[in-house]
């Protein structure tokens, strides 16, 4: 889609000798990859190949997981994102997230928005509003939603909840956002909302997604890693991945012959 | 609950009732203790427990079963069960029936304002019983203090930092657990060995120049010991309450930038309010009504004066009642304060409890859908 070149693009996240594994397992990698700036990136793969694990680890949600241990070297912006003294906390303010199940906090719309803020520090009242705001703005939600913000999160339609997800992790102004099958659990029209979304948030934002459904990677990503068995087989443009591949395992998967 | 109890007499006819295929001499068994809800109510879940556990359904199909011979056996089994379960919810209503109609029978009439704010007079032959209302309150207050946030910080720990399989973890839960099957009067003898005679000795001797102030028996020292013997209590129910908040809450938070403390203040633990309020509600309503724990502890058999500090003494109602009932120079005369006291030492404790659970079911509201 945005040609073949990675030539002069600017690298957003540069991943070199990643090992992921769970106790003496191991979960995932080695896996070297550079996900460009402002572009969407998406990690395909059959179940548990390790493209969530991969996901996970490029904003150390994996830290969470008991017995997770991470090798290697990920670097967000040239700083390590693993380098000694960094704290996750602040890894994940700079590289948002968003979930396969939208999980949005037993609270009202705007708190749900204003939380990254207000544990962020963020006190001034205007501020924080305006924040809200453009972020529900930006995840096509304002509308929808702009009399209603008082009122408890819950209440919103599932596509609604997911993109209230979205805009909770934008208001904090991350500079990459990852999404977990962030529609699998959605309808055909709010799937579709979602990859309109995605198409508008690419402008500001670096985007790695993880999907099962091939046609959504093809329409929504630039850039297509497949992954297999716990490593990256093939990462190529979304074109050359779905048009001619050069592993054999990818064609088989992405022709739908197994997986 | 929403199959009135009066359908015992005219059940609708069950589809499958003709498909004659049974089991369930078995299964009012287990239903009765399965109401999940039932055991977090404290006192105030038995009424509902037993309209809920009505064995109407039960008897409806037995009586639209084909009376073939194969069945009889069970048909008469499930009479039987009925009867007996019956007979026993009968047999519970009326001990509660005759408790409290007793006790409001023979207090009621002696429940005037003088009672209630008055201190015992005549070798407590006359007069009220202000002074044990007071200590009670003022111990079940001190105590939720002592005991709520102990209990909530250890079941935190428990749950949001220990590694559940580390070995310190287990001795923990095996601690708590046996914490709850320690006799009380037991809770009464430590409190009087480490509180009053090691703590309390300890305080005098480096603050007081051996003068006795702390280490003798008294208000803090007895809530201390109460709070030891509901701790479990506390943490139990806080643990629950915690591990029902769904994870992917927590995530959500962690991956907006909170710290592990951040995601626990304000997301985890609001959630878990109801639940932790629904351990305190069952630590009050112990606390309230057990004496053991304070009997070398604090409590006074007769103290005409409030306590005006946390060294001293206090009387308390369910020890009054003890002692109005076996210590009194004249029974007779003492019968209506002992019913009255009963009164009071019940209608407080209820309170306490109402309290609570109306508090309770406010945040729960509030929390469910706060869309309302």
């Amino acid at each position: 889609m945005n040609g073949d070149s990675n030539l002069g693009a600017a690298i957003s996240l540069s991943v070199r000798d990643l090992v992921v594994s769970y106790g003496d397992k191991r979960a995932m990698g080695p896996v070297t990859m550079e996900i460009e700036q402002k572009r969407v990136t998406a990690l395909i793969g059959p179940s548990g190949c390790g493209k969530s694990t991969f996901l996970r680890s490029l904003n150390r949600m994996n830290d969470l997981v008991l017995g997770c241990r991470v090798e290697g070297d990920v670097r967000l912006d040239g700083q390590a994102i693993y380098g000694p003294g960094v704290d996750p906390v602040e890894v994940r303010r700079r590289v948002g997230m968003v979930f396969q199940k939208s999980n949005p906090f037993p609270k009202t719309i705007f708190d749900n928005v204003a939380y990254g803020l207000r544990i962020g520090g963020m006190r001034d009242r205007a501020e924080i509003t305006g924040r809200v705001e453009r972020a529900l703005g930006r995840a096509a939600l304002w509308n929808e939603v702009k009399d209603r913000l008082g009122e408890s999160a819950l209440g919103l339609s599932g596509g609604q909840q997911q993109r209230l997800c979205i805009a909770r992790a934008l208001a904090v102004e991350p500079e990459v956002l990852l999404m977990d099958e962030p529609a699998s659990a959605l309808d055909p029209i709010a799937t579709a909302h979602i990859e309109e979304l995605i198409h508008e948030l690419v402008r500001d934002y670096t985007v790695v997604i993880v999907t099962h459904n091939m046609q959504q990677a093809a329409r929504v990503s630039d850039y297509t890693a497949f992954f297999y068995m716990g490593d990256l087989v093939e990462f190529a443009t979304t074109d050359a991945i779905f048009t001619h591949p050069s592993q054999s395992r990818t064609e088989d998967y992405v022709t739908g012959r197994f997986g | 609950m929403k199959r009135p109890a009066s359908r015992v007499g005219s059940p609708p006819a069950p589809p499958t009732g003709a498909s004659g295929r049974t089991t369930h001499p078995a299964r009012p068994a287990l239903r009765a203790p399965s109401s999940p809800a039932a055991d977090h109510r404290g006192r105030f879940g038995e009424a509902e427990r037993s309209e809920r556990g009505g064995g109407g359904r039960w008897g409806a199909e037995g009586r639209s079963e084909p009376s073939q011979g194969s069945h009889h056996s069970s048909r008469l089994g499930d009479v039987a069960l009925a009867l007996g379960t019956g007979l026993a919810v009968a047999l519970v209503l009326l001990i509660v029936v005759v408790i409290l109609g007793d006790v409001v029978y023979n207090g009621a009439a002696h429940m005037t304002l003088g009672f209630l704010t008055q201190a015992p007079r005549d070798g407590m032959t006359a007069g009220g019983i202000f002074p044990a209302i007071f200590g009670t309150v003022a111990l079940v207050v001190l105590m939720t203090l002592a005991v709520l946030p102990a209990g909530v910080a250890t079941a935190i720990y428990l749950s949001e930092y220990a590694n559940p399989g580390s070995r310190f973890t287990r001795l923990v839960r095996v601690a708590v657990n046996n914490l709850a099957g320690v006799p009380s009067i037991v809770f009464g003898l430590f409190g009087l060995g480490f509180f009053v005679q090691f703590v309390g000795a300890g305080i005098d001797r480096a603050l007081y120049g051996g003068q006795r102030v702390f280490g003798q028996p008294a208000l803090v020292w007895a809530a201390l010991t109460m709070s030891v013997l509901t701790l479990p209590v506390v943490i139990v129910a806080t643990e629950e309450a915690l591990s029902a908040v769904p994870r992917e809450l927590r995530l959500a938070s962690a991956a907006l930038g909170a710290s592990r403390l951040q995601t626990i203040v304000r997301v985890v633990l609001p959630q878990a309010l109801p639940g932790i309020l629904t351990g305190a509600i069952l630590a009050i309503s112990r606390g309230a009504g057990e004496v053991a724990p304070i009997l070398f502890t604090g409590v006074a058999y007769y103290l005409p004066k409030l306590p005006r500090s946390l060294h001293d003494q206090f009387m308390q109602l369910g020890y009054h009642v003890y002692v109005l009932s076996t210590q009194s120079p004249d029974v007779d005369a003492t019968r209506p304060i002992l019913y009255a006291t009963v009164l009071v030492l019940l209608l407080l404790t209820f309170a306490l409890n109402a309290t609570a659970v109306v508090v309770r079911s406010r945040m729960r509201r509030r929390l469910a859908g706060a869309n309302s």
